[in-house]
């Protein structure tokens, strides 16, 4: 069923995204470059808070599907078609997913955490193992897609990430995970296959975060192991999204937004301090703002009453 | 006699060397009302968990319906038919009263979703006693109210058998008065339940048969007067006449 408010907030979505579509007519130089940046973790720790949020399942994997996706356009840019290169992406990263997802899924807590950093590492060990014995190093990836275009099709997978999450919310599988995220003895004993559900979205946060990275290949031109899959993507996403907070769909982009300007103006103005402020941010979420700024939103929300009453 | 619905055959639970529960054999019918009852220890919470699946048995064989659910995963179960309640009452925190047994009625035996699962949730909690705080939070539930919306939840299963772990435990005597007339009102109902219970008054009232567990194994079935009153129940519950 749809009513008159859904209504209200998905022509309000397609707005703001029209809006961040029209940036690169404005400015196409630093602004633009914040703005992708934005753009791509955006589209990270919403995928990732599709999953995470509901589950509490803390996913530290994000470096790896992203990498894997650099990896496929760097591989294919010269021999594929071009559109193809995100859904061999969005492919291998949906299957790595489900392989991890059946094998480590039955894990809690902080095994599930650790297993997930050291999946991204993993991987980043193997290809540059493959490398080793193939005798390459690492590659460019020498296009003709500007900053532009990438910025455009984050703006489309956006879009894309948020009407999947909102029709999640809206179904049985959304209930489903919320179930699991409080207690999974009564969900199993409710009916529901958790391990499903919870791979389901695990691939579906994999296999985006492995298109992003095939969209961004191009960005880095020069692609290899220890960058692409540099393990502070995977804390930078989950500090912006638990930043954000993952109990609404828009939480994750308020997490994004301040994040992505601190952490330019620090990387600007003192490179060597960027650690510092993801320290600092995890402690804000921590101590003040557990439910991220979604939960202070709500609790604002409810000491003043709703707006417009 | 009514029509079997649940079969429990040689069942044995094995937990490394200790075996907690050791050929188990009992049946239950439609429209009955089963009491599981024996001294702490002596294996029915581990029965209770074998038929609902959070672990599988050793041995043995459990059909629903003449269909084995022995070993299956709980989910499969509960899709089957077999709901449950716990020990330690569980609910979901962050969900309201009327989402925690919509919860049930979505993915259980019969689903129900959207406006038509809320209004058989509120219909469910209407019926457990819980017509006004529908609305509330979970977390400013009286006791004996969190027991209420638990049983909602699985009642919202619509199952062929209903599992009670010690749904009264725990309640004050006006609260045991309310909550036995309510589980006396599911039998009248003619639902099929099991009941894990220490409560003798309500062992008493509500039970048609019981079957008495020592030690892991069967030591008695029968009425509930009649295992009352047998020496070796008797002695299971008080000890053996040199600890007396």
């Amino acid at each position: 069923m749809i009513t008159l408010r859904d209504i209200r907030n998905l022509l309000l979505a397609a707005a703001a995204l029209g809006l961040a579509a029209l940036l690169p007519f404005y400015d196409s130089g630093y602004i633009l470059s914040i703005a992708t940046t934005m753009a791509m973790f955006t589209v990270l720790a919403t995928s990732w808070a599709l999953f995470s949020g509901p589950t509490h399942y803390i996913s530290l994997s994000t470096a790896a599907f992203f990498g894997l996706g650099t990896f496929v356009t760097g591989l294919g840019f010269q021999t594929l078609p071009r559109g193809r290169l995100p859904l061999i992406a969005a492919g291998i990263g949906a299957v790595l997913a489900a392989v991890v997802g059946l094998v480590t899924l039955r894990l809690s807590g902080v095994y599930f955490v650790i297993f997930t950093l050291g999946l991204a590492e993993l991987v980043r060990q193997l290809v540059t193992w493959v490398q080793n014995r193939t005798g390459q190093r690492g590659m460019y990836v020498l296009t003709s897609i500007t900053e532009r275009d990438i910025y455009w099709q984050l703006i489309g997978l956006a879009a894309l990430v948020f009407l999947l999450g909102w029709l999640i919310g809206r179904s049985r599988l959304g209930f489903a995970l919320r179930i699991i995220g409080n207690d999974e003895t009564v969900a199993k004993h409710s009916g529901i296959d958790t391990a499903m559900a919870k791979i389901v979205l695990f691939m579906n946060s994999g296999a985006v975060a492995a298109v992003v990275g095939a969209l961004l290949a191009p960005r880095y031109i020069y692609i290899e192991p220890s960058t692409a899959f540099a393990p502070i993507l995977s804390f930078q996403v989950v500090i912006m999204a638990l930043l954000g907070g993952t109990g609404r769909l828009w939480g994750p982009l308020a997490g994004v937004i301040p994040f992505t300007i601190l952490w330019e103006f620090i990387s600007r103005h003192a490179p060597n301090q960027t650690l510092l402020l993801l320290g600092v941010a995890f402690l804000l979420i921590v101590y003040v703002l557990p439910g991220g700024f979604v939960g202070l939103y709500d609790r604002l929300r409810r000491r003043f009453g709703a707006w417009g009453q | 006699m009514a029509r079997v619905v649940l079969e429990v055959r040689d069942v044995t639970k094995r937990f490394g060397g200790l075996v907690a529960v050791r050929d188990m054999v009992f049946d239950v019918h439609q429209n009955e009302v089963l009491g599981i009852i024996g001294p702490n220890g002596s294996g029915k919470s581990t029965m209770i968990n074998m038929i609902s699946g959070t672990f599988p048995p050793s041995a043995g064989s459990i059909r629903l319906n003449g269909q084995e659910i022995a070993g299956k995963p709980a989910h499969r179960i509960a899709r089957q038919g077999v709901a449950r309640t716990f020990q330690l009452v569980r609910l979901l925190p962050e969900l309201s009263v009327v989402e925690n047994v919509v919860a049930g009625a979505a993915f259980g035996h019969r689903q129900r979703w959207g406006a038509e699962a809320e209004s058989f949730a509120r219909q469910l909690l209407e019926r457990v006693g819980m017509g006004r705080q529908v609305n509330m939070p979970v977390s400013s539930l009286t006791y004996i109210n969190t027991k209420r919306v638990e049983l909602a939840r699985a009642l919202a299963c619509e199952p062929e058998v209903l599992l009670l772990d010690e749904w009264l435990a725990g309640l004050n005597p006006t609260e045991l008065e309310t909550g036995i007339d309510l589980i006396k009102s599911l039998r009248d109902d003619g639902r099929t339940i099991i009941l894990v219970e220490h409560v003798m008054d309500a062992i008493r009232s509500l039970c048609d048969r019981c079957v008495v567990m020592s030690s892991g194994a069967k030591i008695a079935e029968g009425t509930p007067a009649d295992v009352l009153s047998d020496t070796e129940v008797i002695r299971a519950y008080l000890g053996a006449d040199e600890d007396a």
